[in-house]
């Protein structure tokens, strides 16, 4: 059924690969993955291969998103954070990507599978995790041992803040994850209602006018989301990087 | 970002007070400590570091993300008490545990986001960097 709000999230096998018992299918997914990396790289590659002095209209958009992401990281881990511009770089351009290709009719959503969100929000931690380990040894450990704790509350107070640490890929995966799929799915049943409305001949063309006017709104939301969710996600990826650099004193 | 305001303020006022009585200096000195001890224990609002244009921003930012960070303790901690009473065959007392913890995990998730936490002392003071240049 066309109107299923949930079908836009069906996974189709687009060719179907099986390595040793294990699925690798080339699925709609991966297909909007290599599309989302390959617009985003494109597009960057493209505007600022003229290496305008006085950049032009889409070079300043490059650069904006750069210096953009650049401050965010400077701000939240100091200069020495800049070393993981790379990685907050390449995931704050490949959510927002994969979030405004969603917004075109048709096409797949990748950050709306969980699976995907926590694979990035994985890479994250695990980069804090070996980064801090690597860096300050087992000096790490004292992240989650704040100071002028009285003694005997220190094992209550480690208790909470590793569950705390454990908690940040599952609330940085299920935020991004959460808003695409429920925004997607409001959008869907929107305009689900014009169609089903307008069925009901004069009066109900009429009154589809509402859920009509409600899905343009949404859909401005939408964009408005799809850009502050990729936001939200470098953002948090810069503070808990800077927990990396930085492990409490 | 104590460290950074000190040498300001001694400059200033060190200077402007020299000709009152020394009694005048010594609770200027000892106002600054207590001023530069304030400001050490006082969270920075995590919006003050970021470039003013990205203030609006923030604000939903913060607002889409306090929910899921709660959550997510309360989560995380029901998941590691279930998955204790598994193995360890302490049903329910893992779960009960665990959850209550992940509860107050999620509560210090929330402020922490909000700001209304001190994170960690040396953040701060890079924190402060930025805003001061």
């Amino acid at each position: 059924m066309s109107n299923d709000p949930i079908h836009q999230f069906h996974i189709s096998k687009l060719i179907p690969i099986e390595i040793g018992g294990l699925d690798f299918s080339f699925t709609n997914s991966s297909l909007f993955m290599v599309a989302t990396a390959v617009g985003a790289g494109a597009f960057l590659y493209l505007t600022t291969s003229s290496r305008g002095l006085i950049p032009s209209r889409m070079q300043s958009v490059s650069e904006m998103s750069y210096e953009f992401v650049a401050n965010m990281l400077r701000d939240a881990a100091g200069t020495q954070g800049m070393k993981f511009f790379p990685l907050v770089f390449s995931l704050f351009m490949f959510v927002l990507v994969a979030n405004l290709f969603g917004m075109f009719p048709y096409f797949f959503t990748v950050t709306s599978h969980l699976i995907v969100t926590f694979a990035l929000a994985l890479l994250v931690i695990g980069t804090v995790v070996l980064y801090g380990f690597w860096k300050h040894g087992f000096g790490f450990l004292k992240l989650f041992v704040p100071h002028g704790v009285p003694g005997l509350l220190v094992p209550l107070v480690v208790l909470i803040e590793v569950i705390s640490f454990l908690s940040r890929p599952i609330s940085l995966s299920v935020r991004l994850f959460a808003n695409m799929l429920a925004g997607h799915i409001t959008l869907k049943v929107f305009a689900g209602f014009v169609t089903s409305l307008s069925a009901f001949g004069a009066v109900g063309v009429a009154g589809a006018v509402l859920p009509l006017a409600m899905t343009v709104a949404l859909t401005g939301l939408e964009f408005l989301v799809a850009f502050l969710q990729a936001y939200v996600f470098a953002v948090l990826t810069c503070m808990y990087l800077n927990d990396a650099i930085h492990p409490g004193h | 970002m104590a460290g950074s305001i000190g040498p300001d303020e001694t400059g200033r006022s060190g200077s402007g007070d020299q000709g009152g009585d020394p009694r005048g200096d010594d609770l200027d000195k000892r106002r600054r400590a207590l001023e530069a001890a304030i400001a050490a224990k006082r969270p920075v609002p995590a919006n003050d570091g970021k470039d003013p244009s990205t203030g609006g921003l923030n604000g939903i930012g913060y607002a889409l993300r306090l929910s899921s960070e709660f959550i997510a303790g309360v989560v995380v901690g029901a998941g590691i008490g279930w998955f204790i009473d598994r193995f360890a065959g302490t049903s329910p007392w893992g779960l009960i545990v665990f959850l209550l913890l992940g509860f107050v995990a999620g509560i210090l998730n929330v402020l922490r986001s909000a700001g209304l936490v001190a994170e960690h002392r040396i953040r701060k003071r890079d924190a402060g960097g930025p805003t001061k240049e």
